[in-house]
């Protein structure tokens, strides 16, 4: 039960094309354990194994289908004549800013990004993106300065980058994500006065006595506390 | 869509949902609680551990897989290693590009160190990405960090260290604040009100979630953050040996380019390690949720410095792996979804355990009805499991919950057309987390001087078991301050002679005790999942292969 899957042999094999080159494989591995069955020691292209940091982004078609399609290699089963290769690095824009000095604007987010108004609307970006997300539209808002429903569209992305490798006109669509969700977070997000309201009382020292007084109790003590402790319903 | 040989589990579990909706599994007594762990946890299985000979350490218990590398031999022979040849000198150095690393990182510059930070893979490439429930911070009213205390306390066994325990559950408020500032989205009501969720083993809902992409989104925000103030790091370089200097303190570290093999040493005022886990050592043959590095790396260049590990002999198996299907074996199902509301059921659709206990106990009870009472359901390739019911959950809390607050799961089943809204998710214990680790005080300072280490490669906060939502804070409350007391410390040490004595001394340690031809290289740097050597190599052959791959990881 270690890392890749089983590769019984009783298991019916499927050709796969790595780069153009025919191995056989196992039926039922993903691309990455697939990969790994044919003898490549992964550095590249391999991360979390478990569809959310973007390390194994990858481009296949099929022998007699020459549409491209793409997805994550840890999460995408291997299929009879898949082609394929892996795009584990692609260079991209990004804007260097200080969130402190910028505004949560449409304004700002051009200023930082103007290739935007370069968009065109292929949806190149939205048939490419392994998580299914709506980007060309996330990209429409952003350009209407939308920052909330940019936030909101894009929350799944796990910055593959297939979305800018695949754009014609060189956006990094995932970046420009960021920014938004990350200017949301830190100025449009209503706050959470209660946050503040403990942040202080921690700093007056107002739980300081509890907790010393919880520090100095001896196993028994702390262990009645625990079992006679009142538990908030989970809803 | 299951198989239809698992349609039938199914059906019994649809038949009593109803029912189950109003039953409530009381919460296990300590007494209860403990001869089910001794029966059924795979920690309390003395098969799988055995007492370190050598270092720190000697005569405590570790699993075996982490003892061989604890006790292997240093990839580096210091009769090779010309210590004039410095590529980078930095106040501060940081081993490690997830949550923890990036947080030292970010606080070490602030504080006004020349900071630089290493990973052996790329930036963010961490278990960090993978936290998807929350992070725990009492900032309700109905809450409080003495509240927050006794849960921790209580979920790892009273044995965690109370001043870390202290320091995490007082931080926790001040560090959900930083990473919104810095832009984190949290789920909040439209009153500005933190969206807080339940979890296992705590008494107050606060958890502070990001969908179910938490550690995600804080990932993203502190590496575009690093990105922004310029914070030179390099990527694709493992670190494989620190270096010490002749006042007795670590200096810095050597470095190998992980693809071209190309030598770095780097000499610093301080070193922060925050290498994380060690899933992918796979302890028990368990399947892991963590990422592709998690290899206790830092545990072993800190072991060979003199600094000495806590409860390393206890892991934590996350109760609710996925056991169907084969392409996501032991990937991470989240404890959000029981703590929006779904039970466990077995393969008659009973509850069996009540689902909100902490991790270690839900683990046991998992195993304990799979193995004991023959209650769970196989699959074909063996594996077996019971059903974690999130259908439940739009019943309880109205239809589209599961949609906006699980994105990611019902992503990762419906890429193999499992609908878990309305279809239950099968489910097993794997290895999720490393309780234990590196023994540092409050400010990450370890025994050894200039070294200092957070995040999962430090033990002590969490006791024998860690509760939900307290690794994706205690990342960032250690981050923090392991960042700032290393600039600190930068700033007032005097720098001697750097020197890999310490290895040579290892080395000897290693011969004396019988184990330098045991044992193998480490640290391990990546597992090895490739093809084995092929049949028609001879011996001698697969010898400078497998060597070449150690080499090569």
């Amino acid at each position: 039960m270690t890392g890749p899957a089983k590769t019984d042999t009783q298991v019916p094999l499927v050709d796969i094309y790595v780069m153009g080159k025919r191995y056989r494989v196992p039926e039922g591995l993903t691309i990455l354990t697939a990969l790994e069955h044919c003898g490549y020691r992964m550095i590249r292209g391999c991360g979390c194994r478990a569809g959310f940091c973007g390390a194994c982004a990858t481009v296949y078609n099929f022998k007699n289908d020459a549409q491209l399609r793409y997805a994550l290699a840890c999460q995408k089963t291997v299929e009879p004549d898949m082609y394929l290769v892996q795009i584990p690095f692609f260079p991209a824009a990004r804007a260097s800013y200080d969130l402190e000095k910028v505004e949560p604007t449409g304004e700002q987010v051009l200023a930082l990004y103007p290739d935007l108004v370069k968009c065109f609307g292929c949806n190149n970006c939205t048939k490419t993106c392994p998580q299914e997300l709506e980007t060309m539209w996330y990209i429409s808002d952003a350009l209407r300065g939308d920052i909330r429903e940019v936030a909101a569209k894009s929350f799944g992305c796990v910055m593959c980058g297939l979305c800018a490798a695949r754009c014609p006109q060189g956006l990094a669509q995932y970046n420009i994500a960021l920014l938004c969700r990350r200017l949301y977070g830190r100025y449009l997000a209503p706050r959470s006065k209660h946050l503040d309201d403990r942040i202080a009382e921690i700093e007056t020292g107002k739980f300081d006595e509890d907790l010393n007084n919880l520090k100095k109790l001896d196993g028994p003590d702390l262990r009645r506390l625990y079992a006679e402790r009142e538990i908030e319903p989970a809803y | 869509m299951y198989p239809s040989y698992m349609e039938q589990s199914i059906r019994k579990v649809e038949s009593t949902r109803e029912r189950r909706l109003n039953e409530t599994l009381p919460r296990l007594t300590e007494t209860e609680k403990g001869p089910l762990l001794q029966a059924h946890h795979p920690d309390y299985i003395s098969q799988g551990m055995r007492d370190l000979s050598v270092g720190p350490n000697k005569g405590d218990r570790a699993p075996h897989e982490m003892a061989d590398l604890l006790e292997g031999n240093s990839r580096v022979d210091p009769e090779r290693i010309d210590l004039t040849r410095v590529e980078y000198d930095v106040d501060v150095l940081v081993i490690g590009g997830g949550g923890a690393g990036a947080s030292a990182a970010l606080l070490a510059q602030e504080s006004g160190a020349r900071v630089l930070l290493v990973t052996k893979l790329r930036l963010g490439d961490a278990n960090t990405v993978g936290a998807q429930a929350g992070t725990q911070a009492a900032d309700r009213p109905e809450d409080s960090p003495a509240l927050h205390y006794i849960d921790t306390m209580g979920g790892g066994h009273f044995a965690n260290t109370p001043e870390l325990v202290e320091a995490l559950v007082k931080d926790a408020p001040s560090v959900v604040k930083w990473l919104e500032m810095l832009g984190v989205n949290w789920d909040k009501n439209p009153d500005g009100t933190m969206h807080e969720l339940s979890g296992g083993g705590a008494s107050r809902r606060r958890l502070h979630s990001a969908r179910d992409y938490t550690g995600l989104e804080e990932m993203r925000v502190l590496r575009d953050e690093m990105r922004n103030r310029n914070i030179d790091y390099v990527e694709f370089a493992a670190a494989i040996e620190l270096i010490m200097d002749d006042l007795g303190q670590v200096a810095g570290a050597v470095l190998a380019d992980m693809e071209t093999n190309e030598l770095m040493l780097v000499r610093a005022r301080a070193v922060v390690l925050a290498t994380g886990g060690m899933g992918r050592l796979h302890i028990q043959g368990f399947p892991t949720t963590n990422h592709y590095g998690a290899t206790a790396d830092g545990l072993v260049l800190a072991y060979r410095v003199g600094a000495e590990m806590l409860f390393i002999d206890t892991m934590q198996y996350h109760p609710t792996g996925a056991a169907y299907p084969v392409q996501i074996l032991g990937q991470l199902v989240t404890e959000k979804v029981r703590t929006l509301g779904a039970q466990l059921a077995n393969t008659d659709g009973e509850q069996f355990i009540m689902p909100l206990e902490p991790r270690d106990v839900v683990a046991a009870a998992i195993i304990r009805e799979c193995q004991e009472r023959d209650k769970g359901v196989r699959v074909p390739t063996g594996q077996v499991g019971v059903w974690l019911d999130s259908p439940m959950i739009d019943m309880i809390r109205g239809d589209g919950t599961v949609a906006r607050e699980l994105p990611a799961m019902v992503r990762q089943f419906g890429r193999y057309d499992i609908d878990i809204t309305r279809e239950p998710m099968l489910v097993y214990p794997t290895l999720h987390y490393q309780n234990g680790g590196i023994r540092v005080d409050v400010q990450g300072a370890t025994q050894t001087p200039g070294l200092f280490a957070a995040g999962e490669c430090i033990g002590g906060v969490h006791g024998r078991n860690r509760l939900i939502g307290n690794s994706t804070l205690d990342i960032f409350v250690f981050g923090r301050r392991a960042g700032r007391a290393a600039a600190t410390w930068a700033q007032e040490a005097k720098q001697g002679q750097l020197s890999l004595e310490h290895v040579k001394r290892w080395q000897k340690e290693m011969e004396e005790a019988g184990l330098s031809e045991k044992r193998p290289s480490s640290p391990l740097l990546l597992p090895d999942y490739a093809r084995p050597a092929p049949e028609y190599m001879p011996e001698h052959s697969k010898e400078t292969l497998a060597a070449r791959r150690i080499r090569l990881a």
